[in-house]
């Protein structure tokens, strides 16, 4: 059996959306080099909709495809749809991760959220702060 | 074209080794200690092996206790040790900070027990002397354990000068050769080693099968208990398929130590040479003194995992020391041990040869290698930091 799923690996050979935003209006970074995993979210933001997002990982197979899918996931859709995404959808999309590496798909829910949360911040725009990740507190990196 | 260079996890066996275990599993597939001559034709093979085997260690076959592998071996010989220094009131143990687990995990359960462990430094020249081995003695030690080459990094120890300090010291010497046996010259009586370990699959035998040497009066108990197989210290049936395959790849692989390791290491040492030029990158492992078939290299802002994946792909089988690869957060204790911090750790690669690698498959190695080390550096946001000057060099 292999490691990964078939869209594990379409997605880890294959990376989408990978790449970065000149002037972004929202970028969101997540893990720690410590750690051995690090995503970064650039999201371009028109009219309350994700009309364009990139990701870089530092990570590992499942890092990367985790990154991808999950960028796939909120392209073209309205902020209120991206925030709704959650790890284990992602995780899902991927037709499953193995147990260790699930983790690289909560990564992925909080690079977003991030990135989402630093769009709202530079606007001025208000939101319930319990809807983000506390990732200076979060026990992934810490 | 497939190239496998894991050698340091798992060889391919030898067709020799293969057909010298046939016959045991149908034919000659008596229990050696059946009183028939089915039994005694099994005896027989045993004995025979057992003497290959000390002759290709320089020992008496008395010495020569067949085991499971490398991992059971190094447990009876610490436990061993332990044992018969605690019972002289001696509770100190000498090893090094980059031992195999097989080492180290023994040695973490003697000190639960009450025993006190030293490991050597290994950051000077990612090796260690004689002269920190001397240093670390005392009354009372019981046991120096150190590997005779590093698995990871390819380090080679100086095996024969940390004997004569344990023998003019009269400290028991262990050596996990696991690495070393069938790749370098081993003698130890020449070498003043008291027990070795060694197992079968690193150089072209099968799996499931290795040897603890232990020189004659060396006190052993048993790991294993309920039979009087190997002179009462290791029960169990003998795997005599194993035992015979152990004995005719190591046979095979010392009387061409010298071929194997000159084409070897001129194939070490063109990869060594090739991926030096992967900027921002470090050899890992002492540079000199080495294993042939070793090299391991940190790349900085990459992950392992990664690299050995987009590598799979293209049909090269190598191995990482990096967190997502070892099942932990933490990357490899060796990396960390010889002084590089997590950061590089995780970048790390290990490629490891045999005499069934070739030329060709180093150019395919050093075409390739570079190649995704860059992909993934493009995709990377720690490599991003590093060139823009966000983040400073570590390599």
């Amino acid at each position: 059996m292999a490691l990964y799923s078939e869209v594990v690996m379409d997605h880890f050979m294959h990376p989408r959306n990978v790449g970065t935003i000149e002037n972004a209006d929202g970028v969101g970074t997540v893990g720690n080099a410590k750690c051995g995993d690090i995503m970064k979210i650039y999201l371009k933001i028109e009219n309350d909709t994700i009309v364009d997002v990139k990701f870089e990982t530092f990570g590992c197979g499942s890092a990367i495809a985790s990154s991808s899918m999950a960028t796939e996931m909120i392209k073209g859709k309205p902020i209120s749809e991206a925030l709704q995404l959650t790890n284990a959808a992602v995780a899902e999309a991927l037709d499953g991760l193995p147990a260790h590496k699930m983790h690289c798909s909560v990564l992925a829910e909080e690079a977003i959220k991030s990135a989402l949360k630093d769009y709202y911040d530079k606007n001025g725009i208000a939101y319930d702060p319990k809807q983000f990740p506390d990732c200076d507190n979060c026990e992934h990196c810490h | 074209m497939l190239v496998y260079a894991d050698n340091a996890a798992t060889t391919k066996m030898s067709k020799l080794a293969i057909e010298t275990m046939l016959p045991y599993f149908d034919n000659i597939y008596g229990n050696p200690s059946s009183l028939h001559s089915v039994g005694q034709e099994a005896k027989e093979a045993l004995e025979a092996a057992r003497k290959t085997v000390a002759e290709c260690l320089g020992c008496e076959p008395r010495e020569i206790y067949f085991t499971s592998g490398g991992s059971e071996a190094d447990n009876q010989a610490i436990q061993s040790a332990a044992w018969f220094g605690a019972r002289k009131g001696k509770k100190h143990i000498i090893s090094t900070a980059f031992e195999h687990h097989a080492v180290l995990h023994t040695l973490e359960k003697l000190r639960k027990e009450g025993f006190e462990i030293t490991l050597l430094d290994v950051k000077e020249n990612h090796n260690v002397s004689a002269q920190q081995v001397k240093d670390a003695i005392r009354e009372d030690t019981c046991l120096v354990t150190c590997m005779y080459a590093n698995n990871e990094i390819g380090s080679v120890l100086p095996i024969g000068e940390i004997g004569a300090v344990c023998k003019a010291a009269g400290v028991p010497f262990h050596t996990d050769a696991v690495q070393a046996a069938g790749h370098l010259h081993i003698d130890v009586k020449a070498q003043n080693i008291d027990m070795l370990s060694l197992s079968a699959h690193k150089f072209h035998g099968p799996k499931g099968v290795g040897v603890l040497y232990a020189r004659r009066g060396m006190p052993l108990v048993n790991v294993i208990e309920g039979g009087a197989q190997e002179r009462g210290k290791r029960a169990g049936t003998e795997n005599i398929a194993g035992i015979c395959a152990l004995a005719a790849a190591l046979q095979d692989a010392c009387s061409h130590i010298d071929e194997n390791a000159a084409k070897v290491t001129a194939m070490r040492d063109k990869l060594i040479e090739g991926l030096s030029q992967i900027p921002h990158c470090a050899l890992n492992g002492d540079p000199v003194n080495r294993l042939p078939g070793n090299v391991s290299f940190c790349f900085e802002g990459i992950e392992g995992e990664s690299l050995l994946l987009y590598l799979d792909a293209m049909g090269i089988s190598a191995s990482s020391g990096s967190a997502c690869t070892s099942g932990s957060l933490d990357p490899s204790h060796v990396l960390l041990a010889i002084g590089r911090v997590h950061d590089v750790a995780h970048g790390s690669l290990r490629l490891s040869l045999s005499h069934y690698n070739t030329m060709e498959e180093m150019d395919h190695i050093l075409h390739c290698v570079p190649q995704v080390v860059q992909q993934l550096r493009n995709m990377s946001p720690v490599w991003r930091e590093l060139q823009n000057g966000e983040r400073t060099y570590i390599l």
